[in-house]
């Protein structure tokens, strides 16, 4: 068993059992092991991951304070670094690149359709049925158009848009890539001169953006349009020319424009944080579903970042 | 800087390393191997022979370019080598590497994985590809199995498909890792009489050799007299000579290496 006081010990630091051996240490299995089994070490930010719980709040809020920035300076540069491939070879390879990005769009949008008409009927339901009921009661039908645009327009369309095409296709992308992570098919990809965020990650980050953006437009004018059905099974005192006047008059050109920027800002980073803990970093089989959940977090965490800037972006407009 | 050219390409090695340091794969900072001085003519075909873990698929990722050697000078014909760039991409595809355990593509078939590196490097659409690899395909005997998913196939043929990618680009150079190793019988002879026949001049190369850098494991089904051995012992690359010069060679890793491993427990037990 490791001594304690190894465990503070940097990666790779050599130490010497009684018979002179050499020893390395692995933090991420908390091993000691021999020679080049050492190399099972992977990353500094791993490393700082898995480190022993410090003794004080402070310094494990420190950690994880440098671990959040270290995963925002891995995607940030990770999403540069996709954008230059994107403009820069763009034609590159089109044969197989172009074909490849138009079966990413299929698999992040239209395959999703029945889902999505599902959810966006739900949607409508359930925002319309409250929004009547609260109106029904303070007699406020004026602003039925109001509401349905604040909260499916500029709120809950995008977001649970970007959130359904996370857990359906952002997981299967973390798992894909990380699999052939694992299996060594991109180092194979490399070997033959191909790059690998090209060949794998453009696709899907332009399928994902595409995708999410199309599924957010379809989203929301089902849900809009299902919001209605619901007003005239409830025989509400309001007739479609009015209500969709209504919905005419709340939305402004911001709202198109912030929409398809947001909508379209959701899908390409979910596509680049889901490829960043698929393949930018080493990985092992049994690593690839806790790296599945963090991307998930993190995909998710991001969403709600930039729906938040959204929102002051909306109160400025 | 990656590159520094030093002599014309045609005149110069293939493969040239002088005082050469490796690292590990996953920790390049550990070094597997120190000082190696090695140069590999055009069509020469090198074996080099070492126990697991000692640094053979390091070396060869190394010489790949897909590592850049930790310490001392590597020239890939004549230029100064750390790894293939993008500026270096004519160079790398110069060489076709064999994985050890093959590394397909899990999603493509046999055919389109072998056909892949084509497809994308000379922009075909896919049934052009698949034109353009029949012959090799009928080659390597993968022709009926061009439609089947990796995962359905034993590794045998894994494996051969894997060296059909590596060839489909017509390198100079072939780079193998443990290409024997979990074959059958019927596999290793067939890949055996293959590498022999890429060595001295294969139709799908254009009758050109190529030079061929194989790893092992075991040195006896590598028996030949135009082949060229080597040995990485205890962090060190130990240049052999030939398959006489490996019989004759005293050094027990060799012996080892040339012995079956149920006759060697028999031997000790004796």
């Amino acid at each position: 068993m490791p001594n304690a006081e190894w465990k503070w010990k940097r990666p790779n630091e050599k130490f010497f059992d009684g018979a002179g051996e050499p020893f390395y240490f692995t933090p991420s299995r908390t091993l000691i092991v021999r020679g080049k089994l050492a190399s099972f070490f992977r990353s500094e930010k791993q490393w700082l991951r898995r480190a022993p719980l410090p003794r004080t709040y402070t310094d494990y809020l420190g950690r994880k304070l440098f671990t959040v920035l270290l995963t925002a300076q891995g995607i940030g540069a990770f999403a540069l670094i996709t954008l230059a491939v994107i403009v820069r070879k763009f034609n590159v390879a089109s044969a197989v690149i172009h074909p490849m990005t138009r079966r990413e769009i299929v698999r992040a949008g239209v395959r999703l359709l029945p889902m999505y008409l599902f959810v966006a009927v739900a949607l409508g339901f359930l925002a319309i049925g409250q929004t009547v009921a609260v109106a029904a009661r303070l007699g406020a039908f004026d602003y039925i158009g109001t509401v349905m645009v604040t909260v499916i327009v500029r709120e809950l369309g995008p977001l649970v848009s970007a959130v359904l095409a996370l857990a359906r296709v952002g997981t299967a992308n973390v798992i894909e890539l990380g699999t052939g992570r694992a299996l060594g098919s991109v180092e194979a990809l490399e070997a033959a001169g191909i790059d690998p965020i090209h060949y794998l990650v453009v696709p899907k980050v332009i399928g994902m953006t595409l995708g999410v953006f199309s599924l957010t437009v379809y989203l929301i004018i089902t849900a809009l349009a299902s919001g209605y059905l619901f007003v005239f099974l409830q025989n509400a005192p309001l007739t479609p020319t009015k209500y969709f006047a209504e919905l005419a008059i709340s939305l402004g050109w911001q709202d198109f424009v912030l929409l398809a920027v947001k909508s379209c800002a959701f899908g390409f980073f979910i596509g680049i944080v889901t490829c960043y803990h698929g393949l930018a970093q080493p990985l092992r089989l049994e690593d690839v579903s806790r790296v599945t959940v963090r991307a998930t977090t993190e995909c998710i965490f991001v969403c709600v970042l930039i729906d938040a800037l959204f929102f002051v972006l909306y109160l400025r407009a | 800087m990656n590159e520094t050219p030093v002599t014309g390409e045609t005149s110069a090695m293939p493969i040239e390393m002088r005082g050469v340091a490796v690292g590990a794969g996953e920790e390049p900072d550990f070094i597997v191997l120190n000082d190696v001085n090695w140069s590999v003519a055009a069509g020469e075909f090198w074996v080099i022979g070492a126990p697991h873990h000692s640094g053979k698929s390091d070396l060869l990722m190394t010489t790949a370019g897909l590592m850049p050697p930790v310490g001392g000078s590597y020239k890939f014909y004549g230029k100064k080598t750390r790894i293939f760039d993008e500026s270096r991409l004519a160079d790398r595809l110069r060489m076709g590497i064999v994985f050890e355990q093959s590394q397909l593509f899990h999603y493509l078939t046999v055919g389109e994985s072998i056909a892949l590196p084509l497809q994308y490097h000379q922009n075909l659409k896919e049934d052009e590809a698949m034109a353009a690899i029949d012959d090799l395909l009928h080659a390597t005997d993968l022709k009926p199995l061009a439609d089947a998913l990796p995962s359905n196939l034993p590794q045998n043929w894994q494996k051969r498909a894997g060296l059909a990618r590596a060839l489909a680009l017509r390198p100079d150079i072939l780079l193998a890792d443990n290409p024997l190793g979990a074959l059958d019988s019927r596999h290793s002879r067939w890949w055996r009489r293959f590498l022999d026949e890429l060595s001295r001049g294969h139709k799908w190369l254009n009758e050109k050799p190529l030079t061929i850098v194989a790893t092992t494991d075991d040195f006896r089904p590598w028996r030949g007299s135009r082949l060229k051995f080597a040995l990485l012992k205890e962090k060190n690359f130990v240049p052999l000579g030939s398959w006489n010069d490996l019989l004759s060679s005293d050094e027990p890793l060799v012996k080892e290496l040339l012995t079956a491993p149920v006759l060697a427990v028999e031997e000790e037990e004796s």
